[in-house]
This record gives C-alpha cells, structure tokens and sequence, in this order.
C-alpha cells in the first residue's frame, strides 16, 4: 500500500522521530533479548495456572462430568459460558486485520499482529470447552462428518452444534493462514537479522523462504487482500453461529431471534477490550509506546464504546420484547434474571457492558491509559456474566417449576476456567517473546505518512 | 443348449507355453513348501534360513505374549439339561402374594432365566391386587447383600441341624420347667400357619403366640370387636363411595393397611352423561399433609382434639343430637355441611377415621352403620391385622420379671420397633432361648442366640387370607439363594412333622379351603375366593363415647402425629435403595425423614428451610422431647400441617443389617408411646443444620395453569370444554389461530397412520402420587441408585417423575387470579416473589411427568450425533451407545426429562448401591442396557416391552389387542390414571382419550406435538 497524503490534522500513529531502522529494530528487539526477570514471573504464573487447569481436565475426563457443579436441570454452565466467552474475546483479531484493511484504517498496522495472534489463541482455548464438556469425549470425533464403519450413521447437520464445529473450525483455519500470511516479511526480517544459525535456520523455516523480491510484495498484498474477503464474513457468521445454539432453542430466555447481531456486537466488544488488555501491557513491557500510541488506544476505546451501546440496545429489546411478546415464560424468564437469584450477575453484566463503557465519551477517560486499561477488564468481566446469565439463568428456572434450582461452580469448573486464562498466556507470553508483535513490514508502510517524523516535516514545509 | 462357457481364472491359462496353469491344477501348493523349521540336525546343512529363524521366532514370540494377555473371564454356564420351562430371552412369570405384616399384595413376579427381576400387578386377583411402591421394590430385597445368608450362634454360623437340635432341645427343657416361651409374629392371616403353630403348642405346651404389629390398629380392632363381636377390621369398598369422610385416615397410604387407592380412584373421575357428569367427593380432615389430603377435595387442618369433635359432632348432625364441641364456627359449619352431603349421598357416604383411640373408631363406625353405608363391608372383615399392644406391653414386663424366659421370634423386629426398646432388649438377654427368624442381622437378631436366616419371600411358600373367603398363595419364585428356612418349616420339624412347609399348605387348602378345586389351578392364579362370610350384628352404644370424645382436652406442647412414609413404610425395606431413593409424594424429599412443621410454628420456634446457593435445601434439627425421650430430627415446613402439630415418618434411623450409606433419617419409634401415633412433645430448635437430598425445590406452580389444567365439576358440568380447556392460540397473519393447527406448524409431518402408533395418556383425576410407577421404572429399565449427596444436586436420575405442586392461594384458581390482575412491573416482580411460597393449606396436585416423545422434539434437532432421534412408532429414541454426552438436548427439552450420567454408576465403590455387587445386579433387566458415564438416557416408553408384544402377536400372527401394549408405569398403576396403547387402533381406550374434551398437551403451545398426554384434572368443589 503506497503512501498517500495523509492530512496534518490526523494524529501520527508513529511518533518518537522513528526510521525504518528505528522500526527494525524496536520491533526485533524483544526477539533477539533475553526475556527479563518480570516476564519468567508472569511465564511462571500462567504456566502454573496452565497445569492446574490441565489437572482438572484431566480429573474431570477421568471421572465424569459429574464433577462440575451442573445438574439435571442447568446443563451447561460454565463449560459454555467460558466457550462463548474465549469466541467472543477471538473476534476482534479478524475484525482489526480484515475488516479495517478493507476500510483501510492504517491504524490497525499497530495492532493487528497482536489482535490475530490473541484470536487464534483464545480459539484455542475457545476449542477446548465443546470437546471437554462432553461426557465422552474421546468420541468427540463423533461430531465430524467423516466417513465411518458405525453403519449408516452420519452426523445431524441439523444441529447447531454441529454448525458450531464448522464455523469454528473455518475461523480458526482462516485466522490462521491470515496471520501467517502478514508473518512472513516479519519472519524474515528477524530471519535477516539472525546471528545464531539456529535461529536463523528457524526463522527460515517460518519464513516459509521470503525473499523480499517486488513479486513477493505483490502476492502478499493480493493474499492479504482476498484473505480479507474471505474472513470478514466470518467476523458476522462465528458467533451468529455461536448464537444460534441459544436462538434456535425452545428455552425462554434463549429462543431469541437478535441473538445474531446481538452476540457479534457483544464479541466485537468484549475482543476489543482484550485487545486493550493486552497492548496496554506489551506497549509498556516491550517498549512499543511509539507504535502503539495514545491515538490507537483511544480509537480502540470509541470501538468498545459504540460496540457496548449496540450490546446495551440489545438488552433493552429483549427486555422489551419480552415484556412485548405477551409469552408468560418469556416475560417470567426475563423478570427472574434481573430480579430472580442470579440478580447480581444480571446487574454485574449490565454495570461492566452498559454503564461502564459509556464513560468513554468523555475524551479524558478515553485518552487515559489507566483508565482504558481498567475499563478493558471490566468489560471482559461484563461478557464473561453475559454468557453466564444467558445461559444458567434461563436454564435454571425454565417451562415446568418443577425442575427449577441453581447452579453452583464446583473448583473444577473454577480450575479449568483459571487453566485457560494461563494456557491463553502461556501462549501469549511466548507468542510476545518469539514472534514480532508489531506487523513492521505494515507500519513501514505507513511511516512516511503517518510517522511523526515526517508528518511534522511536511507540516512545516 | 448346454453351456459351454469357459471361465478363465488368470490369464496364465491363455499361455500354452506355461505350466502354471497345470500345476495351479494339480498341486495344491505351488512352491517348495518349508521343511520343518531347523528339521536337520545339523545346524550348517540346515534348510532354515537365518531368515526364516527370526520370523518363527517373531511369530513365537508375540504369539506367547498376546497369549499371556488375558482377556476378563465372564463366566455363563449353559444349562446342561434345561429346563423345560426356561428358555433364555423369555420371561416366567408366577402369582404370588407378598405378606410381611405390613404390606400385602397379590403379585405376579416376573422372571428372566430363572431371575425374579420384577413385580407386577396381578389383575385377576380380587383383592390387594395392586403393588404399591414398597411391594414394587420388594424384588431388590431379595438380593440385598446384607441379608443373613445361613443360621447363626451368637453371630457364628452354625448349620440348620445344630440350630434345630440344640432349640427343641431348650424348648424341651423349658417345657419340663412349665416356664412360658413367647412366639411373636406379626399378623399373619395365614390359616395354615396357624395351624402350625396350634401343632407346635401342641407339642410344647408352655408356648403362647403374641401377634405384634410394628404399627398397631389395637384400637380399630377393639372398636371393631365391640361393634360387632369379632377381632377384625372391616373392609372398604371405595368404589361404591360418593361422599368420602376421612377424619385423620390416609386410606390412600397406609390405613388399615392400605391398598384401597384403586376402588377411590374409580369415583374420581367424572362420569356420566355430558353436563351430568358425577365423580365423589371427599372431605379430608387431618394433621399432617398425606397422600388421601393431598387428593381430597376439601383439606381441613386440624387437630387430633379437633377430629374428635369433628367425629363427635358429625354424629350429632345425622342424629339431630346436639353435642357441644368447642370447634371454631368455621369447622362447625363445615361439619354441617358435610353431614348434609353425606345424608345425601346415603349409602354411598362413608365415613373413616385413623386416629388411634377406640371412641373415635366406635363412633366411624356408628356414622357408617347409621348412614347405612355400602362401602364399608363388616362381613368380608379382614385379620391382616390382629396384633394387640396390651399384649405385647405385658410380654416386655413378664421377659423382665423373669415369668417368659424364651422368645422364637419371625419377621418382627421389635428391639428396632418397639418404643420400649431397650427394656424389651433387657429382658430378651434373660431369656435363656432367644431365637429370631430374619432375613437381616437386625436391631433384634443381634440380641439373640439363635439367628435362624429366613428366606425372602419370593423364595418362600406361604398363603394369606386377604379378608373373609378371599385366599391367596405365595410360592417360590427362585430357589433360595442363601441358606435358609421358613420360620414354618422349622416349627414344623419342631414339633415332629415330616411335612415340608408347602406339603403342608397344600394339605390345609385340600382339606379346608379348595373343597375340591385343584390346589395347582390355585397355585397359578396366586389366589382362591370363596364364598364364605358371616353376617355380623351391629350392637354398640354410642352415646357415652360421644360425650367422651366431646370431653377431650388438648395437653399444652405440640402434637405430634407420627405417620409411615410412602417409600419407606414400616422400614423393614430401609435397606432398598430404590425406596430410600424414592422421592416422597408428599415433601419430594428422599433419604430422610424429618419433623413437618407448619411454617407459623416454625416461624414461633425459631426453626427454618434454608436454600444453598446450589439450590439445595437445608433444615434447622429439631429435638422433639417426650417426657425423658429426646428424638433429634431435621425439619421440613410442611404447606397444610396444621399447626399446633408436628408430623415425623417411622421406619428411619436404622442401623443394625443395613449399609451405611442407608443409614439415614431418625429413629421415631421410642416416640410412639403406648402404640399411639399421637403424642405430646415439646420441640426446640437447635443450632444445627441438616442437608436435604429434594428432588423438587420449587413447590409451587407460579400461576402457570397450562401445565396444569384443572377446573371444577361445576363448571366442567355446565361450560364449554373450550371454556375450562382451551387450546393456546398463536397469531398469524394478525389472525388467532390453533397452535396446533397445520398452519401455525413450519414442519412437514411424517404419515403417522401407519403401523402402531403410541401413545399415554395420564389421567390427573386418578393419579394419586402414590409413586408405584416410579419404582416399576426403575426396575424395568434399571435406572441407577446415585445416593443422598447426587440427589442433593439435583442429579437424580429418575425417568419418571410425580411433580408435585401446591397452590400459592387457597386454591390453584386463585393463583390463576393473582396472575391475571398483575398491573405493572413493580407488582409483577412481588407478586412472582410472593408466588413462591405456598399458602399455608394449600390445594395439591400431582403429574407424572416422563419424556412425552414429543413429535416435533427439540432434543432431537439438537443432537450433533443424532443419538435421539425419532421412531416410526412415536418414541423418541435414545441410542445411548451413538451419545456423546453434551447435554444439549437435555437443556432443550421444556419437560427436563432427560436424565445424565454424571458418573459410571454400575460397579463404581462411589455409588455402593445394588449396581456394584453381583447379587444386586441379578435383579437388572436384561432386556435393558445399563448406561455407562457420560451419556444421556430417559424414558424410553418401555420399548422393549411394546417390541415384545409386537414380535409375539406377529409370531402368532394374529393381531394386537387393546390392552396388550404396555409400559412399566402403565401397568402398575392400580388407579388406572395411566393409559398405554395404539391410536391407530382406533377402538383402543387411548385412541378415544386422546378424543376426550378433557385431554391436553402438556406446554402444547411450543409446538412439540407430544405423543404422552393429559387429562384435565377436575376437581369436586
């Protein structure tokens, strides 16, 4: 992408007078140094909480499911809260890297390398929950079409978890080539720069042989961009499908026909705000502040604010609706969250999704790093309770009184939640240590435009 | 033409030149076939190869290895000669009669190979016919692993011969002393035990027989005897009933002995011509909210000082004698009104009471001789009941003092149920000959000498006389499994017969009872009816015990009304984990019992019911004191106990022959002073808590009226069946539709009038709760035991289940009142919140509530795996073998129906009920798989019984009746509220409920067409 003009009234989003040397060599920096003393602590952290939730999985495939808190009544609980939840964080990856390089906002550049490698990352652990919460999982290959000797049998294309294996499988698969794709001028690079054959030799690998000849640079831009094609409808159909294992249901509280939109708005937010998590951290940690400016976070924060004042209408219209219906069950179903037993995650998810994310229109907030950081959190606190609300309170008081009860996590359901936080920074850890996290080939790209370095010369000619 | 075609085999044939083809021909192996391996003795010249060596020696290898790996053994010795009337794969079944001196039934017992595995009912038997939940369960008792598997000596086994030898030996010794020896039995109603045991005293004059009844009707069946002159109770005929008084009597639990819920059930439901349609009434008074008050029409909470005024003043009323009570004019007027329903209804009207006091039985008893009523029967009198608590109180004293200073004792327990326990235990260690007959090494067979290991019913012979003229058998269904003798048996050898105790019985009937008829025709039908009665004179005078009754005083303190619990009973099956299993009708509470309190009492006493935040329930323990007897037991804020009482369930707190995991609950028998279930105790709350294991936790039906339809006979008489059971409308087009209408379906239906087409329907007007079906489910699909604490989470694994609901208002009409003239959220949102809680008498109702195969079933789309899915018959299959376990379906399903395996629950020491020992698993089914961990199972609607009577009728090639397509549930429902068949059979009985105005689908207006369905419960008010 050449550079165009860019207006002096748009904030530069690379400031610190940086070179394409400059670029080269902040970006590589955190490859080539010995990781310091803070990250082997929080390594230490996340791999222990990694192993504690491996142990519980391990305790739960072992014995049954019976050791989770579920009952005959709420069937799911945190399993899918927890699914949905790592979906949700994964969707602002595909969004930053397509669906802003097809609008061609360049401030993605910053942080797109980031955004992709959380969502594939939180994928993972998104992944791991349909196949655990199983009570036989080691027939969960079961859920693929695959050609078997078990008879006739096939699998129910009916059923929205079987949609669900398709869409997350093609969007973990998409994610993935789209990230690698945008990887290898970066491999390359630290390829370049390598002095331990070894490491070269890796990087080679990774680089999949990148020669940065001008036929190189044109495929990348071409697969970039049909890649971008090809993921932005995914950005809308994962967690519509997601969605639809709650709309397509006869449950009230779940047979909801704006789930849709509905969830993708809430993934878009509840993906941004991780984004933010994480960025916040990195730029700090490895020294990235010139890149990831103050101008991105505060765009990223008008995403979070627009994308949780959709998630706000959404609530309202099902409140609305409800009410609307005339459907005693429904109107009882959305009464009993808000007042019933679970009152407080209701009111949990409605103070960190509705409430919070509209303090952002006051440019101080939005604009203060603390703050961001702070909202980030609660609003991935927020959707962790949505999902959790959507699912238990609708499930635990539903059509016969009968059956109503609660539901109450068991350690292992707590464990196996704290393990995917670690496995996710486990990854992310590693991923910030080997991988260079800011797509540098890109904001080269735009350094002439958008840097400050040459923004404020042109400025003064 | 012949054929001449030539078939090549390869295409070396075409080849002249090769003599392959030849060869192929003529040798059967082509190549030089190998010499023996290392054949030469000289190694160099061998014609084994280096080669060849290695790959006999690979093969050697890992053959001897596989072949040490060796597979689990699972012995199955075929029958060397087989019976002839056993073939494997077809079940037996034989007519027996359970008897165990609380419960009788007569039964069919199916067996498979050889197996008791399940009780039926047995409708051809005129009596007692009908299995209630503990007869049901019975079969697993019979392979309980704490039974008493040979005779002992002070806990030491010893064999029959040293018992028999070293007993007649005590006895003789006894004999020549003249020191007395006490026979206790409970009540028997066998006539040739009885005279077995005249023989026995024959021989050994110094025996006296003592009858001793856990749970006495002393009272009854002194009122009785002053009525009409004979020591018998009378039986009721309840299908001959219109008016139905009951002041303290659950005649549809225990009373009397039970068994009276199938005659009520057939006045319960409306018949009649269209707007003249009669069904009974029944007016309910009593203390403690029972299975007969939960089923009444009008529930009084009362008193037992108030049931005698009721008793009293109810007399006065049919008499126009005035005798003044202080009942409020609230109860006075209701008595009234009841009196003058009960002229009405004249011979129909009847009137019984439960309470433990001899004027209150006298004075039923002069109500129903004035009424002339026809449904009680004094001439068909029946002895299931004889014991008499004098008799017995004396016993204790004489083992005591020394004067009786032997005890044979046969299937009674009284160091567990006598409330003089202790004493009892003290003077049986004087004795010098103790020996008691039991199947478990129980609270009394620890304090004997001798425990002589009996025999399980179903490996028994026996016979009953159910009431007057009405004889049944019981017969072995299996030979004994452990060492063991009847109690018969041995008194018989005791007293020098040669006879063998089924000998014995089949002299007795050919010489007193059959009057020629085949003893093997009696045999096989399980019973014998003659014509035999006597007409008995009424000739009590009334009038002095009616200004007795009218004197009763209430003492300060709680009264406390002890009952026995559905699933439980006596508590002589505590150790069955079914019935520990099973929920109570009433409290839906299981593996407890505990102290029902009023909620006003409770506020009062300090004592509460706490939810968890996993919405388990916890209750304050009480200590209930009576006089120096202190009792601990949990609460339960009973809807409908009235207050000023208390209620608490007998038969718990066992702990001697029992596993531990069944040791639970409170022992209430010392409470039960003087046999009478009526007591004066003071209760204080403690600061601890117990933890409930409940199945239902919501006890209300928050005003939802869809789910269940009732109406009243009124209206049900005069309105429109659209009126009291309209179908749930959808909009379209802005036009109202039926939701059950093809326009408002978006699903092709499948042709259903092919083949059969399956269907039940359930009748809430005579369901009543009693839960018969819920353990013949069990039994017939081997459903799991998952114990206290999975119950506790809500994980029970029951595939049918009895809501229970009580109403919030008065009536359930009234919650449907509250719900309409909601204004706003605000009062909304309370009212919901006030919704929860049930009135403090509230109305009750019960639906059974299984999968409902629903037609169109959110389960089925749902499936990743298509592991349910839908029969061409109507079922909604499970294939457990294809499920993968996530649950979705389960969360699907409006009915939560379906039922997951949380944990393996068959031979798993975490779950150490009958799956995980071999003798408890000798009562499986073996036409039903038995679900490993981590898939999901339900009801099934009993497939395997509807494909058996499919395969029959076609291997008979004839068609199907109505009738014979069963389910577990259908067919041991005795009230009938079950019906199972064909709708294509158009002239089947379900065919034409499905047509009945009073039919409707459980939450028909999601749509899911369900195949089991309801009829509107109506109510006589």
């Amino acid at each position: 992408m050449a550079s165009h003009y860019e207006a002096p009234i748009r904030k530069p989003l690379v400031t610190g007078n940086k070179s394409y040397h400059d670029v080269t060599v902040d970006i590589a920096a955190p490859v080539e140094n010995p990781p310091n003393k803070q990250w082997f602590i929080a390594f230490a952290i996340a791999l222990t909480a990694f192993l504690w939730g491996l142990g519980c999985i391990i305790y739960t495939v072992s014995t049954g499911i019976g050791v989770w808190g579920l009952n005959k009544t709420v069937g799911w609980a945190w399993d899918i809260t927890n699914f949905v939840w790592w979906v949700g964080i994964g969707h602002a990856g595909t969004l930053i890297s397509a669906v802003l390089l097809l609008f061609r906002q360049k401030w993605r550049m910053a942080i797109n390398r980031s955004a992709e490698a959380m969502t594939i990352f939180s994928v993972i652990q998104a992944g791991l929950f349909p196949i655990i919460h199983m009570g036989r999982p080691w027939l969960a290959y079961w859920v693929l079409p695959i050609p078997n000797q078990f008879g006739s049998l096939w699998v129910n294309f009916n059923s929205p978890l079987l949609w669900d294996v398709f869409a997350i499988s093609t969007y973990l698969s998409v994610s993935l080539v789209f990230w690698w794709t945008g990887l290898l001028p970066d491999f390359a690079m630290i390829r370049d720069r390598a002095i331990k054959p070894f490491q070269k030799k890796i990087y080679g690998l990774l680089s999949f042989g990148w020669s940065g000849r001008a036929k190189d640079w044109q495929r990348f831009e071409e697969v970039s961009l049909v890649l971008a094609g090809l993921a932005t409808p995914l950005v809308l159909s994962v967690h519509t499908i997601v969605s639809f294992d709650f709309a397509t249901s006869v449950i009230p509280g779940w047979h909801t026909t704006i789930f849709p939109p509905y969830f993708v708005a809430g993934a878009i937010f509840s993906g941004f705000a991780m984004v933010n998590t994480l960025l916040i951290i990195m730029r700090k940690v490895s020294h990235l502040e010139n890149y990831i400016t103050r101008q991105h976070i505060e765009l990223m924060n008008i995403v979070i604010m627009i994308t949780g004042s959709i998630v706000g209408v959404a609530y309202i219209t099902e409140l609305f609706i409800a009410w609307y219906s005339g459907v005693e069950y429904e109107q009882y179903a959305f009464l009993n969250r808000a007042t019933g037993p679970y009152w407080w995650a209701y009111w949990a998810m409605m103070t960190c999704n509705v409430f919070s994310p509209q303090l952002m229109w006051f440019k101080k907030l939005r604009t203060s790093i603390m703050f961001s950081f702070i909202i980030s959190i609660v609003v991935n606190i927020g959707m962790w309770f949505e999902r959790f609300v959507i699912i238990v309170t609708s499930l635990h008081r539903d059509y016969l009184p009968s059956s109503w009860t609660m539901f109450s996590p068991t350690f292992v359901d707590i464990g196996i939640f704290i393990g995917t936080i670690g496995f996710f920074f486990v990854l992310f850890l590693l991923y910030a240590r080997t991988f260079p996290v800011i797509a540098q080939a890109e904001v080269k790209s735009i350094l002439k435009t958008s840097g400050d370095k040459y923004k404020n010369t042109h400025s003064h000619e | 033409m012949p054929n001449q075609k030539k078939y090549w085999k390869s295409e070396v044939e075409l080849n002249d030149q090769s003599t392959l083809a030849d060869d192929l021909a003529q040798k059967e192996f082509v190549q030089k076939l190998p010499e023996d391996l290392l054949g030469n003795t000289e190694l160099p010249e061998s014609d084994t190869s280096r080669r060849d060596f290695l790959k006999y020696m690979g093969f050697s290898t890992a053959a001897a290895t596989l072949a040490a790996c060796e597979g689990p053994i699972n012995t199955s010795i075929p029958y060397v000669v087989q019976p002839e009337q056993i073939i494997p794969g077809i079940a037996n079944y034989y007519a027996t009669t359970l008897i165990d001196g609380f419960d009788t039934a007569s039964i069919l017992i199916k067996t498979r190979e050889g197996r008791p595995i399940k009780v039926e009912n047995n409708p051809d038997a005129p009596v007692n016919n009908v299995a209630n939940a503990r007869v049901q369960a019975s079969v697993l008792s019979l392979y309980d692993s704490m039974r008493v598997q040979g005779p002992m000596q002070a806990g030491v086994d010893v064999s029959w011969d040293t018992l028999e030898a070293n007993v007649a030996q005590q006895l003789m010794m006894l004999a020549e002393k003249g020191e007395e020896v006490a026979l206790i039995t409970p009540s028997l109603a066998s006539p040739t035990t009885n005279q077995i045991i005249k023989d026995f005293q024959a021989k050994f004059s110094n025996i006296s027989h003592h009858v001793y009844d856990a749970l006495s009707e002393t009272a009854a069946l002194n009122a009785f005897e002053k009525a009409y002159g004979k020591r018998a109770l009378p039986s009721y005929d309840f299908s001959k009933a219109s008016c139905i008084v009951s002041v303290d009597a659950d005649f549809l639990g225990d009373w009397q002995g039970g068994g009276y819920d199938t005659g009520y059930a057939k006045t319960r439901v409306p018949k009649g011509k269209k707007g003249k349609a009669e069904m009974s009434k029944h007016y309910q008074f009593e203390s403690n909210m029972t299975l007969s008050g939960a089923n009444a029409d009008f529930r009084i909470p009362t008193t037992a000082t108030e049931q005698q005024f009721v008793l009293a003043a109810l007399y006065g009323a049919l008499t126009n004698k005035s005798y003044p009570t202080s009942l409020s004019k609230a109860l006075k007027a209701k008595v009234s009104e009841i009196a003058t329903a009960l002229k009405a209804a004249g011979k129909g009207a009847v009137v019984v009471t439960g309470l433990q006091n001899e004027d209150a039985q006298r004075a039923a008893l002069a109500i129903n001789e004035l009424l002339g009523s026809d449904v009680m029967d004094v001439r068909q009198n029946t002895s299931l009941r004889q014991g008499d608590a004098s008799q017995i109180n004396q016993l204790v004293n004489d083992l005591n003092s020394g004067k009786v200073k032997g005890v044979i004792m046969a299937g009674v327990n009284p160091a567990y149920t006598l409330p003089n326990a202790d004493a009892f235990i003290a003077g049986l260690k004087k004795a010098d000959l103790s020996l008691s007959f039991s199947m478990k090494n129980d609270e009394t067979a620890v304090h004997c000498q001798w425990v002589a290991a009996t025999p399980h019913y179903l490996e028994s012979w026996g016979d009953v006389e159910m009431k007057m003229g009405h004889y049944a058998l019981m017969q072995p269904t299996i030979r004994p499994l452990f060492d063991t003798k009847q109690f018969q048996e041995v008194l018989l050898k005791l007293s020098g017969s040669s006879q063998s105790y089924d000998d014995a019985i089949k002299a007795y009937w050919n010489a007193n009872i059959l009057g020629g008829v085949s003893f093997n025709e009696a045999l096989h039908d399980g019973f014998y009816v003659t014509t035999n009665s006597n007409r008995l004179g009424y000739r009590d005078n009334v009038d002095a015990l009616m200004q007795r009754l009218i004197r009763a005083k209430s003492k300060a303190g709680l009264e406390l009304h002890l009952y026995t619990k559905t699933g439980i009973g006596d508590g002589q099956q505590a150790n069955n984990p079914w019935l520990q299993e099973f929920p109570d009708p009433i409290s839906r509470v299981t593996w407890d019992n505990y102290l029902t309190v009023s909620k006003a009492d409770a506020e009062a006493l300090g004592l509460n019911n706490l939810s968890q935040s996993d919405g388990a329930l916890d209750g304050s323990i009480a200590e209930i004191k009576l006089n120096d007897i202190v009792v601990k037991a949990p609460v339960l804020i009973q809807p409908g106990q009235a207050v000023g009482t208390v209620g608490l369930a007998l038969g718990y707190g066992k702990t001697a022959g029992m596993k531990s995991e069944m040791q639970v609950g409170t022992n209430a028998y010392p409470l039960y002073q003087n046999f009478n279930p009526v007591q004066t105790v003071t209760v204080t709350a403690t600061s601890d808590m117990h933890e409930f294991a409940c199945t239902q936790l919501q006890n209300t039906l928050m005003g939802r009226g869809e789910i269940v339809r009732e109406t009243s006979l009124e209206i049900f008489n005069t309105k429109d069946a659209k009126y009291w059971n309209s179908m749930t409308q959808v909009s379209r087009d802005h036009e109202e539709i039926d939701v059950t209408s093809a326009d408002a379906d978006m699903w092709q239906a499948f042709d259903r009038s092919i083949g059969h087409h399956f269907n039940l329907s359930i009748d809430l007007n005579s369901c009543t709760g009693c839960g018969a079906c819920v353990i013949a489910c069990h039994a017939e699909n081997n459903v799991p035991v998952v114990g206290k604490q999975e119950i506790r989470k809500s994980r029970d694994m029951h595939w049918l289940r009895i809501d229970r609901y009580y109403s919030s208002q008065d009536t359930f009409e009234g919650d449907l009142e509250t719900v309409e003239n909601i204004s706003g959220l605000g009062d909304s949102l309370s009212t919901f919140n006030k919704m929860e809680d049930p009135s403090a008498n509230p109305q009750v109702t019960f639906q059974p509530v299984m999968c409902q195969h629903c037609n169109h079933a959110p389960c089925e789309t749902v499936c990743p795996v298509a592991a349910s899915s839908h029969g061409r018959q109507g079922q909604n299959h499970m294939a457990y073998n294809r499920c993968v376990g996530t649950r979705y379906c389960a969360n699907n399903c409006p009915y939560k129906v379906r039922r997951f395996n949380w944990f393996l629950y068959n031979k798993n020491d975490e779950f150490d009920y009958h799956m995980n020992d071999d003798l408890g698993r000798m009562v499986l089914n073996p036409d039903v798989v038995v679900r490993s961990r981590g898939v999901m199972e339900k009801c099934s609607m009993c497939i395997q019984m509807t494909q058996k009577t499919i395969l029959d009728a076609k291997l008979e090639g004839r068609e199907i009746k109505d009738g014979e397509f069963q389910t577990a549930c259908s067919s041991a429902c005795g009230t009938g509220a079950l019906a199972f068949g064909d709708i294509n059979d158009k002239d089947s009985e379900v065919a034409h409920l499905k047509e009945d105005n009073r039919m409707y689908h459980l939450l028909e207006s999601i749509g899911t067409k369900p195949n089991v369905m309801y009829q509107v419960k109506v109510r006589n008010t």
